[in-house]
């Protein structure tokens, strides 16, 4: 079990905690049992968990997937830099949160999975993971088709000396636009750049 | 769309009528907790409370996961059931108006000793928190809900296959969940009138007169209780005694004695063992688990037998692919004079069995997913060998995409001497193949363009040569429906999920819709 990540699994694991929690809390508020009042609370912490969660983490070694949609908290997520690179920030994060939750029958389930996740966390900063956010990569220019590596660097080949006409009698023939020098070219060129 | 259900409908009926079960069985609990008179006075206290159905663990990984969706979707309606159903009692344990459901929740209070009480709440100052955690029903089911929890987190796709040795560990709570589930019912906290008082005195009858119970010349008495006796075990028993048994039996057969007569290191990290165990016989394309005790004790992983039933050695190819796969191969690539010692357990049987089935096979395998087919291969030459012509199949179309060059080299030597098998037995279009090679690069392909007209492939010396690039599967198959209008084609894949969807698709557009002209099948393992 060298290689695991721990977080990995603590954030599924909070996850479905912050579902949990949003889950009893509603069920809890609609019922208006006694105490309902835990269960709004419970709504709004189950909410913050999920946002906090939803966006994975980059593996250390290999790829990692998505979740969908996951880019624009990330970016918010980065904004807060070490509070929510650092893990055992989120373990007693989580870990307070879970304790209100616990006064009420229909949420303390989710206080028990948010407790397990933040222990899971707390594992995984004591082997000194870290969040490090999945940067979209950047868009690679489109290449025109395999065939074309470069676009040629010398002049395509010409035709031997005795083919080619005379300067002067290009010149009197009324060639257009035919600069002296050391290249003519029978036709103007235009670079395309792709 | 004709051609989905033509491939799919034995899996659409059983799976239409196992929901079709769940339906009715979950609508029959529920209506008899509505309806039954001995639920008169449990209703009054209450809303109705359902109950959770679940069925037990199959073979089949696709049937386990959605058993355990279910599992889920029912365990929430249970608990958010039970949310309410506490809370009435609550309720109705504090109520003070004098109503019917406060006289039935004051009922324990006098004949507690005989148990014939109906609200599990005693008294009004006890929360349903305190409930919960003293009763069985309520500790079991926190505990087991847990249990779930964790079982579905660490089983999530993504954790399973980068860290299976996580997935598999905790997995095995089940056992704590179904124990609990077990026993989660023995409490008896869902109560219903006992068929003795229901004849005394029939709510229908007394329930209007509840304030008069008391008295001596009433026709009605004090209604009694007794707890639903616990079920869940039924359903748990049988498929439990079955797992036990197979636990049972695979360690029996992961103690006998495997003997590695050979150890092969491949280029491109394959490590092939030739090992003999006895008792042990295999068919095509089967696989066995295996152990390896001073790795890991607990894990088992599948592998695709490679060698032929009619060798008298069975071996696997393995690919480093995480940590046991490394492990194992570092510790036969140190060369020691006491070589690990390693458990089997099989073999099992998958789809390859049926290759010789179809007039017309085609086998696509990708990268390592080639070693079903390398067993079905070996097995060709060896019925040829043995002018064994009771083979179903006519034709073979095989295809192997690989990426790299490296993990050529130890199918070659095979495919060589089937070239030369067949050449010889004058049947060259028995067996057709093509090799892709997805990861060329410019100088490969330089190099192919340059030997365009020798006779042999460059990279694998092969009288085929090597294709680069992706098949084009439209092509293939309309090559093969138009050469065999009138078979049978089973298609055979060993290779990721999306292969899998594009040749579906593929069967499903170039079947004809006519039956008895070509039709394609598709079958897929993966593990």
């Amino acid at each position: 079990m060298g290689q695991i990540e721990w977080a990995m699994w603590a954030n599924e694991q909070a996850l479905a905690s912050g579902l949990i929690l949003i889950m009893g809390g509603i069920v809890a508020t609609a019922g208006q049992f006694t105490k309902w009042y835990f269960g709004v609370y419970s709504i709004g912490a189950g909410v913050f968990v999920c946002l906090l969660e939803y966006p994975r983490g980059k593996r250390r070694k290999g790829s990692t997937m998505e979740r969908c949609g996951q880019k624009y908290m990330t970016k918010v997520l980065k904004v807060f830099g070490p509070l929510t690179r650092n893990y055992y920030i989120r373990a007693f994060l989580h870990l307070g949160l879970s304790v209100p939750a616990g006064f009420l029958l229909a949420t303390i389930l989710g206080t028990a999975c948010l407790a397990i996740a933040s222990s899971i966390y707390l594992l995984a900063a004591v082997r000194g993971e870290q969040w490090i956010p999945i940067e979209p990569k950047p868009k690679e220019r489109p290449q025109v088709g395999a065939t074309i590596k470069h676009p040629p660097s010398n002049p395509p080949p010409r035709p031997p000396a005795e083919a080619r006409k005379k300067p002067s009698e290009e010149e009197a023939a009324g060639a257009v636009g035919v600069s002296g020098g050391p290249q003519e070219n029978p036709v103007p060129v235009i670079d395309e750049v792709v | 769309m004709g051609n989905w259900v033509v491939n799919h409908w034995f899996s659409v009926l059983f799976l239409a009528t196992w929901l079709g079960l769940n339906v009715f069985l979950f609508v029959h609990a529920f209506l008899s907790y509505e309806k039954a008179d001995k639920y008169y006075y449990t209703r009054e206290i209450l809303g109705f409370c359902r109950r959770t159905l679940r069925k037990q663990l199959d073979h089949n990984l696709t049937f386990h996961k959605l058993v355990a969706y279910m599992i889920c979707l029912h365990t929430a309606i249970h608990i958010i059931a039970h949310l309410f159903n506490f809370e009435h009692y609550s309720r109705s344990r504090q109520a003070t108006d004098g109503s019917l459901a406060s006289i039935l929740s004051t009922l324990s209070h006098q004949e507690k000793g005989e148990g014939s009480w109906l609200n599990p709440i005693q008294s009004p100052n006890m929360t349903v928190e305190y409930v919960t955690f003293t009763s069985i029903a309520g500790l079991t089911g926190v505990i087991i809900t847990i249990a779930l929890v964790l079982m579905v987190t660490s089983a999530m796709e993504f954790i399973r296959r980068s860290y299976f040795e996580v997935f598999w560990y905790t997995h095995h709570i089940f056992i704590i969940y179904f124990i609990g589930l077990g026993i989660h019912g023995t409490g008896g906290i869902v109560r219903g009138q006992t068929e003795e008082s229901l004849n005394e005195s029939h709510p229908h009858r007394c329930a209007e007169s509840f304030k008069h119970w008391d008295d001596h010349d009433s026709h009605c008495k004090h209604p009694r209780f007794e707890g639903l006796p616990a079920e869940s075990w039924k359903w748990i028993l049988a498929p439990g005694v079955l797992y036990i048994f197979e636990r049972i039996l695979r360690f029996y057969r992961s103690q006998q004695k495997v003997v590695i007569t050979k150890v092969v290191m491949h280029p491109s990290k394959v490590l092939e063992l030739q090992m003999n165990k006895r008792g042990f016989s295999m068919e095509v394309g089967q696989y066995i688990f295996v152990n390896c005790p001073s790795i890991s004790y607990l894990e088992w992983h599948p592998f695709t037998l490679t060698s032929a039933p009619e060798e008298d050695f069975f071996s696997i190819h393995i690919r480093a692919a995480g940590d046991w796969t490394e492990n194992l191969i570092r510790a036969f690539e140190r060369q020691q004079s006491q070589i690990p010692r390693i458990e089997v357990d099989g073999p099992f049987g998958t789809v390859s069995e049926d290759v010789f089935q179809y007039e017309v096979a085609v086998l696509v395998g990708a990268g390592i997913g080639v070693t079903p087919f390398a067993s079905i291969l070996k097995s060709i030459w060896y019925k040829f060998q043995r002018a064994d012509h009771n083979l179903k199949t006519q034709t073979i179309y095989f295809y192997w995409i690989c990426r790299e060059t490296g993990a050529f080299a130890w199918f070659n030597d095979l495919l060589a001497s089937l070239e030369r098998e067949m050449e010889e037995l004058g049947k060259v279009d028995f067996l057709n193949y093509r090799l892709f090679l997805t990861g060329w690069d410019s100088n490969i392909a330089g190099h192919a363009a340059l030997n365009f007209d020798k006779a042999t492939d460059i990279l694998t010396g092969l009288k085929q040569k090597t294709s680069f690039g992706r098949p084009m599967w439209d092509n293939e198959f309309s090559t093969i429906a138009n050469a065999h209008p009138r078979s049978v084609v089973g298609v055979f894949l060993c290779g990721p999920q999306t292969l899998a969807k594009s040749l579906s698709k593929r069967c499903h557009q170039y079947s004809s819709l006519d039956p008895r002209k070509v039709q394609f099948y598709f079958n897929k393992e993966n593990f």
